[in-house]
């Protein structure tokens, strides 16, 4: 801070707090109870009397000013003034991350080396991650870990980037980023709902056969690199499974061809800087119990 | 109106402008806090939302907010200051035209908001959210207001001014600073601006304005109320001068210190948040003057509590100011802020201030002046007054209860951790337990928003001119109008 607002803050709180304990001495009278007399000024028929302040409300209101004193002396409040005990509140944060981190930092890492797989049958550990999922990862994908449109069945065995305990924990660490271009003008109107009439073959269900084989070649062109010629995906760029009735976004004709259209963005939240590791060492035992 | 205006029309002051007010004072009141009752329904019942974006709650919070606050305590304040300014100087007000002109171009306010707001046309500051064209308007309304208020001190034919009469002149004053400074912005089109301010400076200005709004609009401009209309109603000399000064100077001097308190433990710096908090621990005692000012004032008319139903009113808002005066400077210590702030309890302790004080202080204020301004002796119904004030206190009552049990919940199910370190509960575990809390909040509400409607009936009984009052009850009585 400036040394000109420093000043600025002294002077304002000074005057400020000079003020009115002037104003409330000045304006007292001692010795004397109430009255019957008024000021002598009327005012559309109200008077008013010249009672002095109540003792009890006077004493409460110096006793809140020297409070006031004595807090900006030992508190941080004068301009850069630190305050007698230099308390931040910073400071106070710091230290009670330190104080919880010694706390439960030994029982952490040692479930920090010990493999996921392991850990994940540990009841304890498992009520811990519970606790940590609905703090930090219900809001998307339910309390029950179940998903919802757009967010993904953790519970399940069909998985986006894998399921492996190091999958998992990469996904918690780093995020996730899955990007389908959105292809409306490179495919037309035509050739959108001919790509969809395909994807919807893929489960078995009953589609037009032109329209399908129609589709199929745009398939091949455009949509195998990422979800493989067969439709069943790639854990590598996160490219769903397309033949297994799982649907991310829906899968109805029209879900379908919206998506091709448009193009979709699914993103998960990296929290490596957010949750220690020891954390996310548990909540990824947490995930991988859900569907092991 | 025109004949009625004129059979109405006092020989010295400008009273229609006061009757104006006065009635869209209930016209707001019933239309605010229906909506609030609404708001209330969709926290218990998110259903009721009805899935559109004009009826979700996050566009209707700001229209309850702006119209309780605004339309209702805003109407209430220019009717009774242009009638206290008006009886205390014994000066009509300087010019009639500039008078209709604050009526009209603030109601034109209110309805702007009423339409911009469900629309989603925000400028996201609290209390502040109408968009830059509307920001004008007010300021010049506001201006408006001001040249017509001194204007009238100016020429007052009594040496000393009424101590309502800082107090109105004070709000006055401290609100178009306030509102000007606060509503700074770019605007980049006609429905859209960037504030003027970013980052933790803008969110200091944003509880600047925030707080004073409650220490202007909502205590000082209502103490100004009080200070005229409980002397009246009881008929007895205001208590005490000294205490009215003391009070006075170091409420404003200290109150415009209050708002960091809003921004504990945030990125506001250190020093400013202490600051905020003992300014907010200091206002206690100029709080509590304004309240035994106002209580004591009934010394020696105890027992017209018994038999006046307004001046009922009266004294149970100086006891729910009283109460939301310690509650503050309490909330505003960093340890109970901590266990406080972002729970139901901040919703409590405003509304033990806007209906407990705010609210019935107003409704008190109407209930007197409506007879005088439509040359009727009394309000038609004094039982049906009665019934509305235990409406409203029963009302009030459930209100902040279930918001104080609520908030104090949330604040503990928040911090509370288990053994391993881990939150005990989610988030969501929170919300579940407010349940019961929302029902009888909206209870509350609902109970409260009845007797509003009540009190319409009763105006606009006492205001036809074919309808003569009913008789007092037995041994009821109201105080005598000058």
């Amino acid at each position: 801070m400036a040394s000109f607002w420093h000043w600025w803050i002294i002077i304002l709180t000074t005057v400020t707090i000079v003020g009115i304990t002037w104003i409330l001495l000045a304006n007292r009278k001692r010795g004397e109870g109430t009255t019957e007399q008024t000021t002598g000024h009327a005012h559309d028929g109200i008077e008013e009397y010249d009672n002095p302040l109540p003792a009890w409300w006077f004493y409460m209101f110096v006793i809140t000013i020297v409070w006031a004193i004595g807090y900006l002396i030992v508190y941080p409040g004068m301009g850069n003034y630190p305050g007698l005990i230099g308390w931040t509140q910073l400071e106070q944060h710091r230290e009670e991350v330190a104080a919880a981190d010694e706390r439960y930092s030994e029982m952490r890492s040692r479930y920090l080396a010990m493999s996921v797989e392991e850990i994940a049958k540990d009841p304890a550990v498992v009520k811990m991650g519970s606790r940590l999922f609905g703090n930090n990862c219900a809001q998307c994908h339910g309390a029950d870990g179940k998903g919802r449109y757009g967010f993904p069945n953790l519970t399940d065995d069909d998985w986006l980037w894998g399921g492996s305990p190091d999958a998992i924990k990469t996904a918690l660490l780093q995020g996730r980023r899955a990007a389908m271009p959105a292809w409306a003008s490179v495919l037309g109107d035509e050739g959108i709902a001919a790509a969809a009439e395909y994807v919807v073959s893929l489960n078995g269900r009953t589609t037009d056969p032109e329209l399908t084989a129609q589709g199929e070649k745009h398939f091949q062109m455009y949509c195998a690199a990422c979800h493989g010629p067969d439709g069943k995906g790639n854990a590598i760029f996160g490219a769903p499974n397309l033949t297994n009735g799982i649907w991310l976004y829906g899968g109805t004709r029209e879900q379908i061809a919206h998506t091709l259209r448009a193009g979709r963005n699914g993103v998960m939240p990296a929290f490596g800087d957010s949750l220690t590791e020891d954390k996310i060492h548990i909540l990824t035992a947490y995930v991988y119990s859900l569907s092991n | 109106m025109s004949e009625l205006n004129a059979a109405l029309e006092h020989s010295t002051y400008n009273y229609k402008v006061v009757r104006q007010f006065a009635i869209m004072t209930v016209v707001w009141g019933i239309v605010g806090m229906l909506v609030g009752v609404l708001i209330a329904a969709q926290l218990a019942f998110p259903i009721l939302n009805f899935d559109l974006p004009w009826t979700s709650f996050g566009r209707l919070r700001p229209l309850h907010t702006n119209a309780v606050i605004f339309a209702f305590g805003g109407s209430a304040l220019f009717a009774t200051s242009y009638y206290v300014v008006q009886r205390t100087t014994q000066a009509r007000l300087i010019s009639d035209k500039l008078a209709a002109f604050t009526f009209w171009g603030w109601q034109a306010v209110i309805v702007l908001a009423a339409v911009t707001l469900p629309l989603g046309m925000t400028s996201s500051k609290e209390y502040a959210e109408l968009e830059w064209p509307i920001d004008l308007l007010i300021a010049v309304v506001w201006v408006s207001y001001a040249i017509v208020f001194f204007g009238t001190i100016a020429k007052r034919k009594v040496s000393h001014i009424y101590v309502a009469n800082w107090f109105f002149g004070g709000f006055i004053l401290t609100v178009a600073v306030l509102h000007i400074i606060n509503s700074a912005a770019i605007p980049v089109g006609l429905t859209k601006s960037y504030s003027a301010y970013s980052g933790t400076v803008d969110a200091m200005v944003q509880w600047w304005y925030g707080h004073n709004a409650v220490g202007f609009f909502l205590t000082a401009g209502f103490l100004g109320m009080m200070y005229y209309f409980v002397p009246k109603q009881a008929e007895r000399p205001v208590y005490s001068y000294r205490l009215s000064i003391v009070h006075f100077w170091a409420l404003v001097a200290v109150y415009i210190w209050a708002g960091p308190h809003h921004l504990h433990y945030t990125a506001l710096p250190d020093w400013a948040q202490s600051l905020g908090m003992v300014m907010s621990i200091i206002l206690l005692a100029p709080s509590w003057g304004g309240m035994i000012n106002g209580m004591m004032t009934l010394s020696g008319a105890w027992h017209k509590l018994r038999t006046d139903p307004i001046l009922r009113f009266m004294v149970v808002s100086l006891s729910f100011y009283g109460m939301s005066t310690f509650e503050g400077p309490m909330m505003s210590i960093k340890t109970v802020n901590a266990l406080s702030h972002y729970t139901d309890w901040t919703i409590g302790h405003v509304h033990s201030g806007a209906l407990g004080w705010v609210a019935m202080i107003s409704i008190g204020c109407i209930y007197h002046l409506i007879p005088v301004l439509f040359g009727k002796e009394r309000m038609y119904s004094t039982t049906l007054i009665n019934t509305h004030f235990w409406m409203s206190t029963i009302g009030t009552v459930l209100y902040i209860a279930s918001m104080w049990v609520n908030g104090i919940l949330q604040g503990l199910m928040w911090r509370a951790y288990n053994d391993d370190g881990t939150l005990t509960y989610t988030f969501v575990e929170s919300v579940a337990a407010s349940y019961p809390g929302y029902l009888v909040r909206l209870a509350g509400g609902a109970i409260f928003f009845g007797g509003m409607l009540i009190m319409a009936y009763n105006v606009y009984m006492t205001t036809r001119k074919d309808v003569a009052a009913q008789p007092l009850p037995a041994g009821a009585a109201q105080g005598s109008h000058a």
